[in-house]
């Protein structure tokens, strides 16, 4: 696993860059994250994030899209808006979390 | 251990990814053959992959809204059929054709599939049309069901001709189902 340097702090990341362990992660460490992806972080971008963080901890699984619409109200057409592209695959990463593996 | 001196982030956007394209077309109208096309068109869209669905002959039951929260499985003609979790156990075909089995097996496969939190076919139309996914319904079966734009799932965003389709997904992938 190679390590990197993100905010002066050392962390493990997998072969695609996402964190290694998400214990390490903290919120200045979110928004940093998402800076380098080109994102700058609101408190929309937050709300997510948030959830994405604490449904890992009860579920042990990153939530998917549908998953963070059903739980938070956050429409799905919003978090396209926020994380454009590859909302999942972003939010994950800036949570410090895997990839989602839920295919809805 | 590789250590980079610049952060090691991963590549969302790369520029090899953009302008795909994938184009569905759905052509079957029963409860099984409805969500391959719903699910890998969610998975594209979550991909940042531009996605056209064209719905066709039977594949008119899912936008139709008549039909569209009520498509049913029958296991008729699918010898693969076994009940959930008894892998090689057959299910007679005799007895697909029998009254209520049809409503039976379909029953079994909706609460398969919502066990999964996985939505009805309206809500999957949604779902996709929130995350920027294209519905078309084709012509010639709305011609043929005589059908309306209103008689189809408002999301749908025209009836159109092969031919337009075939014009505005240029270059896609295509998925014929």
């Amino acid at each position: 696993m190679p390590t990197t340097t993100i905010n002066g702090q050392q962390v493990e990341v997998n072969d695609e860059g996402f964190l290694v362990d998400p214990s390490v992660w903290n919120e200045e460490l979110g928004a940093e994250l998402a800076r380098l992806i080109g994102i700058t972080m609101t408190d929309a971008h937050w709300a997510p994030i948030r959830f994405l963080r604490e449904d890992y901890a009860v579920m042990g699984e990153t939530p998917t899209l549908r998953r963070v619409q059903t739980q938070t109200a956050i429409p799905v057409r919003d978090l396209f808006g926020l994380f454009p592209g590859k909302p999942a695959k972003k939010m994950a990463y800036v949570a410090g979390l895997p990839k989602p593996k839920g295919c809805v | 251990m590789a250590e980079t001196e610049t952060a090691f982030v991963p590549a969302f956007d790369e520029p090899s990814s953009a302008g795909r394209k994938l184009a569905i077309i759905c052509s079957k109208g029963n409860l099984d053959m409805a969500y391959p096309g719903l699910i890998l068109a969610n998975a594209a869209l979550g991909e940042g992959v531009e996605t056209h669905l064209f719905f066709t002959f039977w594949g008119f039951d899912m936008i139709n809204k008549k039909t569209m929260g009520d498509l049913k499985f029958s296991y008729l003609g699918n010898t693969a059929m076994h009940p959930p979790g008894m892998f090689g156990v057959a299910m007679p075909q005799g007895m697909a054709g029998m009254p209520g089995v049809t409503a039976l097996t379909t029953k079994m496969m909706k609460k398969q599939i919502a066990d999964l939190d996985v939505p009805e076919v309206p809500e999957f139309l949604e779902l996709i049309e929130a995350s920027g996914g294209h519905l078309w319904a084709c012509r010639m079966s709305a011609d043929m069901m005589k059908l309306h734009e209103e008689d189809l799932y408002d999301g749908v965003e025209g009836i159109i001709s092969a031919a337009d389709f075939i014009e505005l997904t240029e270059g896609a992938q295509l998925l014929f189902i």
